[in-house]
Parts: structure tokens; sequence; C-alpha cells
């Protein structure tokens, strides 16, 4: 996998994920990409109603959320949460990308799109963007030694 | 079957199996299926509801899912081969949604709506039979990882079949 910059926050944490999807492998594959860009993974879930409580157990930094999900999907999770806690940063991460999907995201507090199958380069300039001035860029740590 | 229904799966296929597996890919082979549905390996299905409605399902014999998933997730399973199955099933899942995202998100820009169900893991050895009004086209995609089939059955709704009936 591509080597990027760690992005980290800017007192030097790991920036926290949740990252939900109702497929494992979905999970795993986001998971390893933000892992490789320095990041930590606070929580998982497999659907929107696992997703919110889980928001209000590890208050991550950010949510990385698919749509099409069983039992509640994505949007609805992401407005619910964004109503509790205007401040949450969520980016959509759905192989359903048309206009309205996105639109309607949007319009329910999700700060960015990424489509599936996705690619780490874009997934990392999301994340840059939506942190914003929250998050710096940081070497890699060695690994190995 | 309408033209204008399959091409976007086609397209789709193409470029995520491309893009997933690292790979450049072709189809094989292109039929219709007369028959009932078989299951040819680890296959998932996904359902469609709204303008267009009907199936598509998503189907890799088990070497070829061993081998996908293990590309995938960098990962091999040769050992544990439970561990495997279940890699390989979630694996063919994951790589129907995109592919069937995808075209979706084509067909929606293109003014077709409608709304589609998580994949599911498709267990039974056959399916239902394909009709007249509803027949299903077979295509293989040849990959440097062996084949993948998408077995498509889609039709217009009775609603959108009178939008586009001529005046």
């Amino acid at each position: 996998m591509e080597q990027f910059p760690f992005l980290i926050r800017k007192d030097r944490a790991a920036i926290r994920y949740l990252v939900v999807d109702d497929s494992v492998f979905a999970r795993k594959n986001v998971a390893r990409m933000v892992e490789s860009f320095g990041g930590e993974i606070a929580g998982e879930a497999g659907d929107g109603c696992t997703a919110i409580t889980e928001y209000d157990r590890v208050s991550p930094d950010m949510v990385l959320m698919d749509i099409t999900m069983p039992q509640m999907e994505g949007i609805e999770a992401a407005e619910r949460i964004v109503r509790a806690h205007p401040d949450a940063r969520i980016v959509m991460v759905s192989s359903v990308g048309y206009q309205e999907n996105i639109v309607a995201a949007l319009q329910k507090g999700a700060r960015h799109f990424v489509q599936k199958p996705v690619k780490a380069e874009i997934l990392y300039e999301v994340i840059k963007y939506v942190m914003g001035d929250d998050a710096i860029m940081a070497a890699p740590v060695a690994q190995g030694n | 079957m309408k033209m204008e229904l399959i091409q976007p799966f086609i397209n789709a296929a193409d470029a995520v199996l491309a893009q997933t597996l690292h790979c450049s890919t072709r189809i094989d082979d292109v039929s219709m299926e007369p028959e009932t549905y078989r299951r040819k390996g680890v296959a998932s299905l996904v359902t469609i509801h709204g303008d267009i409605e009907g199936r598509i399902i998503f189907d890799i014999d088990p070497k070829t899912a061993a081998r996908v998933a293990s590309t995938l997730a960098g990962s091999d399973f040769g050992t544990n081969a439970e561990a495997g199955d279940d890699v390989a099933r979630e694996t063919v899942c994951e790589l129907a949604n995109m592919v069937i995202g995808s075209a979706i998100t084509a067909l929606n820009d293109q003014g077709f709506h409608f709304k589609i169900q998580p994949p599911v893991v498709h267990i039974a050895e056959t399916g239902e039979n394909s009709s007249e009004e509803q027949e299903a086209l077979v295509m293989c995609f040849d990959t440097g990882n062996g084949s993948v089939f998408m077995n498509i059955a889609l039709r217009y709704s009775n609603r959108k079949r009178e939008d586009l009936r001529p005046n």
C-alpha cells in the first residue's frame, strides 16, 4: 500500500475513527487504510443503530459511514448523530454515488462523500479536508525497530 | 432485456474488477439463460425495487473466490479454510455491492430511480426460473484471478413501462 504522511490531531494524538459498514470485509479494508494514515480505530459498527450507540460510547474524531445497511441506513444514522452531536465529522463511504444520495447525505449533516471502491489517496485527501485545521501531517513512524 | 439496462453493469464490473484485483478483465462469454439459475460457487444476491425491478447474482467459483479474497484482504487463507470461506463470502458480497452500486449510480444519473437491498449470500443451489418477462443474462468475466459470473434479471416496472410507452 502506498505510504502517506501520517495525518494526526494537532495535539499529536492519533485521529480516532468509527468505521460503519455492514460488510466486515469493507470495514477491515477501510480500517487498514486509515491505520496506514496513522489513525486509530476507536470502534466499528455493522448498521446505523449500532453506529449511534458506538458514537456515544467512543466519541470518535471521524465517522466513515456506509449508506446501504440493514436496520437503519447510513444517511438516517448520520442525521441522528449530527442532531445529537452537531460537531460530528461524518464521511459517507458508499458504492451508490448518485447525486441525490450525496445531496441527501450532505443535507443531513455529512461532511463529505467517498465512492467505493475506496482509493487510499482519495480517502486521505477527504480526511485531510474534513479535519481541516484540527489535523496536521507528520512523518510515519519507522517500523521494525 | 434492454441493453440500456445491461451496459452500466458491464462497465461497472469491468472497472471495479480491474481496480480491486489490479488486473485487466475481459468478457469471456455472454448468454441468455432460459434454464433455472444454478449456483457455481460463492454467490451474492442483490435485489432492486423501483423503476427497474429484479435481481443480480454475483457468482464466483470457490477457488477463484478464495484467490480474490486473499488478493483483496492481503492475506493467504490456505491454512484456515473456515476463515477463508467466511472471507470469501464477504468478499463476493462486497464486490457485488461495489459493482452494482456503481452501475446503479450510472442508471440513476440516466433518470431511473430505485432502491437496492444490501447484498445477501445466496445459499440455494438454484434460483427462480427466468421468464419471458424477466429473462436472465449471464456474463462471464475473465480476470487474472479466475472467472467471475454476473447473472442479471431485470425489467422495467409496470409504472415505468407506462411512462416509456409512446403516446
